[in-house]
């Protein structure tokens, strides 16, 4: 019996779904999102994660991902007892879940932080404030990386 | 190691000022590997402190995520004239330091 057009996309789409699977476990060194969540709790511990306050500036179509520019701002009034004591940056992807921690305090002034980092692969970057309240507040955003930093080889 | 630091040179007393610091370091991940296979160790900046007249104003821990030749832009008030000074630490015994002055008024 000849093959029939169904039986052979429906064969086709099972390989397909297989090669996905094995390129998939060839990444071990990447962040799972469990990295991601459990980075994220060491620092926050068991205090509510709430959405808001914080703008994370970043392009959101990366082309070189060796070197991706990146503005942190949180809205505060940066006063003696209302103020952000840290930001923490994490990534999902990168071989470790952790960009940076910036430590800040009242005489900031303005609680702000640029710097420029690295992505392997596109993915969402979380930015989490810690106030001086002990609330935390975060933001993510995701972001298209076309040429991946860390994989390339050193010559 | 070259640093270029960028602080206003004269502020007003209160004035919100913007520092960037940038300095030269291969930062290398860790995470690569040469074309023969090994792995190339890490070498990256772990911590950089900024003190205004020796109090610290502001820190960051660094990781490997961070870019080569790391980039940092914060923000501090004006509260008196005196130096700014810029310490980074790093792997393998790695340290480097930078200072600014400036004026407010």
């Amino acid at each position: 019996m000849p093959t029939t057009r169904r039986q052979f996309l429906s064969l086709a789409g099972s390989v397909t779904v297989a090669g996905s699977i094995s390129i998939i476990t060839l990444r071990p060194l990447a962040a799972t999102p469990a990295m991601l969540n459990s980075a994220i709790r060491s620092v926050v511990g068991e205090a509510q994660l709430r959405t808001g306050r914080v703008k994370l500036d970043i392009p959101p179509l990366v082309e070189n991902g060796n070197t991706v520019p990146m503005t942190v701002s949180v809205a505060s009034p940066m006063t003696a007892d209302d103020y952000v004591k840290s930001i923490h940056v994490f990534n999902e992807k990168n071989p470790q879940p952790n960009i940076g921690n910036f430590h800040l305090g009242p005489s900031s002034g303005r609680a702000q932080v640029s710097t420029r980092i690295r992505l392997a692969d596109t993915q969402k970057v979380v930015a989490i404030a810690r106030l001086s309240d002990d609330t935390f507040w975060q933001v993510a955003v995701d972001i298209v990386v076309t040429l991946a930093a860390c994989t390339e080889e050193m010559n | 190691m070259a640093a270029l630091i960028n602080v206003p040179a004269k502020a007003k007393r209160g004035d919100i000022i913007e520092i960037r610091a940038l300095t030269s370091h291969i930062m290398e991940t860790g995470f690569r590997h040469t074309v023969d296979g090994a792995l190339v160790p890490r070498d990256i900046i772990t911590s950089f402190t900024c003190r205004y007249n020796a109090t610290e104003i502001f820190r960051a821990d660094l990781f490997p995520a961070i870019a080569a030749n790391p980039y940092l832009s914060f923000f501090t008030i004006a509260k008196e004239s005196g130096k700014l000074e810029f310490e980074w630490i790093g792997d393998n015994g790695y340290s480097s330091s930078a200072s600014a002055s400036i004026t407010v008024e």
